[in-house]
């Protein structure tokens, strides 16, 4: 499979979204929680608490739509700063409350308009960064599809970075890059190759920990198994001293 | 055009000594003249220099070299650069990357997209770092990354205040992954640095971008901008194009800004070294100590 072939499979229209991973795995114990109690609620970022395994966590994600009525509501994935800030509130809360944070990613990027812009987009990104990086519980970030850029990176300043088999994360679109570079777009494929964006490059440059293989039809069974990873991780997070664990995230980013 | 208008002022006597006729205006080469680009006024460019070259008309503020922001800013003979040979390589092998770090090097004088070191600032001993736009837009890649990470490492376990001047197009593309993980690297030394109660400050000037801006450049304390700078996220184009419309006149300049809430102050260049010695001094550490004394 090319680059260009998991481009494509990670923007699949027919492909499991986050709403799918949250029903999935945390079924009815899911609890929604609304807006950034600045602004707005963004229909982005979905954000809210669930049990798993007996255990409270925060679920954070960022949500496509999965026909073109819910990606219009959605604004295909793409957040507005408020929805940066949403996450930030409840990833703020899971400190409080001492239960970690699960982030899913899938997006093609923060969204470039006149409001995101009005309201702080850089500042909204920049404040997740510098905050996510000390929060006192262990953040787990699972990119599902697309991880378009800072508007993905400011939900994976995380202890663990995995990757569905299929997702991709770029610094930028591979089209930006090909247009930019070349002030071509049709040069996309060659653009995705030279980004280095699939989960295997991503992997052995040490971005990220794991690589989630995906079956041909997405069964029960992929949700099965990343709902005891995510659990197992957890546990064994649960064991190290908030204060470490923050250590060890900075070192995590440090050797880059 | 400038060149066709003064070029009839050269005086023919000019090897014949001093015989010209004091009506006659001096021969001035043409590099002696600079157009603002905004209010195409000309000027000479001495007098431009004497300005801290900013329009004498307009009060455009050109972009200037990260050496002369330097010299404009620090006491004199106080900067002391860190990490002055850290050069970036073709980490995942980009096609024409290599050539363009080569020119990128030639054009700026310069081995990287910032410079960093220790200065004083109005007698405060500070950090400073400097974007340079003639490095590839000031666009960050790992070194530049790296390079600002080791300056706030430095001030965190010297406790002292760090200062940047920003400039830069945004993550720099050619490092794929590695550039966008300089945001969270940088991020985190800024928060280590921050929880130690010390001082940071940001300059934003003309123009700060992409992953810049979602990154260090608004995690000051204080965030100051220079007059019409333009500070964004995404770059005006990029918004036109999502949004197939025209963006407002002055939408993500400095003074925009200053109205939404995201900068602290905007100063003019003239006065930008006095106040940040002004705001230095008023954080200084000794200063604590002396009121704790008495």
């Amino acid at each position: 499979m090319s680059a260009y072939d998991c481009v494509m499979a990670a923007r699949a229209n027919d492909r499991p979204t986050a709403i799918d991973y949250i029903t999935r795995i945390f079924g009815d114990s899911f609890f929604e929680l609304h807006g950034d109690r600045r602004f707005a609620d963004d229909k982005a970022v979905i954000g809210g608490i669930a049990e798993l395994n007996g255990k409270p966590v925060t679920v954070i994600a960022l949500e496509k739509g999965r026909n073109l009525k819910e990606r219009m509501d959605r604004n295909f994935g793409s957040a507005h700063p408020e929805g940066y800030r949403k996450a930030l509130r409840l990833m703020k809360q899971a400190e409080k409350f001492k239960r970690p944070v699960i982030c899913f990613v899938d997006t093609s990027g923060a969204y470039c308009g006149i409001g995101a812009e009005e309201r702080g987009q850089g500042q909204a990104i920049a404040e997740n960064l510098m905050e996510m990086m000390a929060l006192k519980t262990p953040i787990l970030s699972i990119f599902i599809g697309e991880g378009g850029s800072g508007g993905a990176l400011a939900l994976a300043v995380a202890d663990e970075v995995w990757m569905l088999e299929n997702a991709i994360y770029s610094v930028i679109s591979p089209e930006g890059c090909a247009s930019i570079l070349w002030k071509d777009a049709s040069r996309t494929a060659e653009a995705s190759e030279c980004l280095k964006l699939t989960s295997q490059d991503l992997f052995k440059m040490g971005v990220i920990e794991r690589i989630i293989r995906e079956p041909k039809d997405v069964d029960s069974k992929l949700f099965d198994s990343l709902k005891n990873l995510i659990a197992q991780t957890f546990d064994k997070k649960a064991e190290i001293e908030p204060e470490k664990l923050v250590e060890m995230r900075y070192n995590r980013f440090r050797k880059f | 055009m400038t060149k066709d208008i003064f070029n009839f002022l050269k005086p023919k006597n000019e090897l014949e000594g001093h015989e010209e006729k004091p009506e006659n205006k001096p021969y001035i080469p043409d590099e002696l003249w600079v157009k603002c680009p905004v209010c195409k006024n000309v000027m000479l460019s001495s007098d431009l220099e004497d300005n801290y070259k900013v329009c004498l008309k307009c009060g455009y503020h050109f972009r200037i070299p990260a050496r002369q922001r330097i010299e404009m800013t620090v006491d004199e003979g106080t900067f002391e650069e860190f990490d002055k040979d850290m050069m970036s390589a073709n980490i995942i092998d980009f096609p024409e990357y290599t050539r363009k770090l080569k020119n990128a090097k030639i054009n700026s004088g310069e081995n990287e997209s910032v410079i960093t070191g220790l200065c004083s600032i109005g007698g405060q001993k500070t950090v400073i770092a400097v974007m340079n736009s003639q490095f590839m837009m000031g666009s960050m890649g790992t070194v530049t990354g790296e390079k600002i990470t080791k300056a706030f490492e430095y001030a965190t376990q010297n406790r002292l205040p760090v200062v940047i001047f920003t400039v830069s197009g945004g993550a720099r593309m050619q490092e794929g992954i590695l550039s966008l993980m300089q945001m969270a690297k940088t991020s985190g030394a800024v928060k280590l640095h921050s929880d130690k109660g010390l001082l940071y400050i940001t300059v934003l000037t003309d123009p700060t971008t992409g992953g810049v801006t979602a990154s260090f450049a608004m995690e000051g304390d204080i965030i100051i901008s220079e007059p019409h700078a333009l500070i964004g996220f995404a770059g005006p184009r990029v918004i036109e194009q999502t949004i197939r419309q025209k963006l407002p006149k002055d939408f993500q300049s400095a003074e925009f800004l200053l109205e939404k809430g995201f900068v602290d102050a905007v100063v003019e260049r003239k006065n930008m070294k006095d106040t940040l010695a002004k705001l230095l001094k008023l954080h200084s550490e000794s200063e604590v100590v002396d009121i704790e004394c008495l």
